[in-house]
């Protein structure tokens, strides 16, 4: 594509300065760099993930009051918390790429989606395998695991709208819409969720309030989350990959990459 | 400009009034499923009925969405009213307020009817129909945007419904809270304000949204 040449060129004279970040808003450009960071992140995944989980099983105390099932929150936790930053970054992502035209912005976008939905899932089967031992039930219309499930709604209703655009563009931008949409939306939703909550006092159940966290409690879950970070990064780099091979198949650089 | 809009497409419904009616008898029977399929007790009825009616009226209102630029859309009418030097921004409120006249207003009025099937005392029948008069204006609004996104996708209707429907939860927990305050004897304003916020809200923002989104999807 001449197009893609012509960028490129023009990176390559500015780059001359300092680090050119532009230049790397190419997918040309993007998508080698993309590959060699992978197994760094990939590395990085693994040895927090494994020693998050040694921490948490086999450092951090037993709760006194909910025994060993508590430890599921080391993921819960991180997975809920990955699942509302990361419907941020992909509505930051998709507006990036839909105000500056910015196709790899875009493919982010699409890339972050499916690991935040994942992420979104995540949380809600682990909050409801623990709901059952500490509550007793499998599932409570908590405001917090509603407004969890409603994030679902939302990453399903961006996933879907773009599968269902057969033009890249088009589904990119429409896209980038709905996401800032629904951002926007979020705290409405959130407060009325909430409000909603107090209204009806059926559930007498609370989340329990941890106000005295044991430190390597505190410790597991930030690495975790920390390990989160780490595989979505990987995971987001190794879709937006693909993403770009999909899309610029015809583009000449992409046989010489791959080749 | 605005009125000449608003006008024509009130002409377009009143030449379909099928469709018209198809979705007020949509709203009439799903809300006439519920006794049925959860039994007669007078008390049960009159405590679902806010829920009910809300979320009926939520599914008839998502039922029609298509039609609001559909059939512009398919004729070519939509591209045109976009070329014209009028701000975008105004044809989709037009647009918009037409849609609400035709396809939501009648539920607003056949509500009071369906609110005394499930008992309801005629102070709570007034509060549905001033939520239901703030509330459904939120989600013409919010509904524009998933429709002008779906525009001539495959799927539109089913795909339209996973859009909307969460960016509808505010409203229907809103204009339900305001129903049950009102039969459980309580002052349903602090409900009816924050509605009243939400219409200002949407009718500052979506059709803006839906503007951007009819760029999109025409272009």
């Amino acid at each position: 594509m001449g197009n893609q040449r012509g960028i490129k060129d023009i990176c390559g004279m500015m780059s001359n300065r300092k680090i050119n970040w532009y230049k790397y808003a190419a997918p040309a450009n993007f998508y080698p760099i993309a590959g060699k960071m992978i197994p760094w992140f990939a590395v990085l995944t693994a040895l927090l993930f494994i020693a998050g989980l040694y921490v948490g099983f086999f450092v951090a105390p037993t709760d006194f009051q909910q025994g060993e099932a508590y430890r599921i929150i080391f993921i819960h936790v991180p997975a809920a918390w990955m699942g509302m930053f990361l419907y941020v970054l992909m509505a930051v992502y998709a507006g990036i790429g839909w105000a500056f035209n910015a196709r790899l912005a875009s493919m982010m976008a699409t890339a972050i989606s499916t690991t935040g939905a994942i992420f979104t899932f995540i949380s809600l089967v682990t909050g409801s395998l623990w709901g059952r031992p500490a509550w007793g039930v499998w599932w409570v219309w908590d405001a917090r695991l509603t407004s969890t499930l409603i994030l679902m709604f939302l990453y399903i209703g961006f996933i879907s709208l773009q599968s269902s655009i057969d033009d890249p563009r088009r589904a990119d931008r429409a896209g980038a819409v709905l996401a800032l949409v629904g951002v926007i939306n979020v705290p409405i939703i959130y407060f009325s969720v909430q409000w909603w909550n107090s209204l009806h006092q059926g559930a007498t159940i609370r989340i329990a309030n941890k106000p005295t966290m044991a430190p390597s409690m505190l410790a597991a879950m930030l690495i975790l989350l920390a390990a989160c970070w780490m595989y979505s990064i990987a995971v987001v780099l190794v879709r937006v990959r693909y993403i770009i091979r999909e899309r610029e198949r015809e583009a000449p650089w992409l046989a010489e990459a791959v080749a | 400009m605005f009125g000449w809009l608003v006008w024509r497409d009130l002409i377009l419904a009143w030449r379909r009034r099928a469709d018209v009616l198809a979705t007020l008898f949509f709203f009439v029977i799903v809300v006439s499923l519920f006794p049925l399929g959860i039994g007669p007790e007078r008390e049960t009825l009159r405590t679902i009925a806010p829920g009910v009616v809300w979320v009926a009226a939520l599914l008839a209102s998502m039922l029609s969405l298509g039609r609001i630029f559909g059939n512009d859309y398919q004729d070519g009418t939509l591209e045109q009213l976009l070329l014209t030097p009028q701000s975008t921004y105004l044809i989709v409120l037009g647009k918009i307020l037409a849609h609400w006249l035709v396809s939501e207003v009648p539920l607003v009025m056949i509500a009071p009817l369906l609110g005394l099937q499930f008992g309801l005392s005629e102070n709570s029948l007034a509060t549905v129909v001033v939520s239901l008069l703030l509330g459904t204006p939120v989600l013409s609004l919010i509904g524009s945007i998933g429709a002008a996104l779906t525009l001539g996708l495959r799927a539109a209707n089913v795909l339209v419904a996973l859009l909307v429907l969460p960016l509808y939860i505010p409203v229907l927990i809103f204009g339900t809270g305001a129903v049950q305050a009102s039969v459980g004897g309580t002052s349903p304003q602090p409900y009816l304000l924050l509605l009243g916020a939400t219409l200002v809200l949407s009718l500052v923002f979506a059709p803006w949204a839906t503007s951007a989104a009819l760029k999109i999807s025409v272009e």
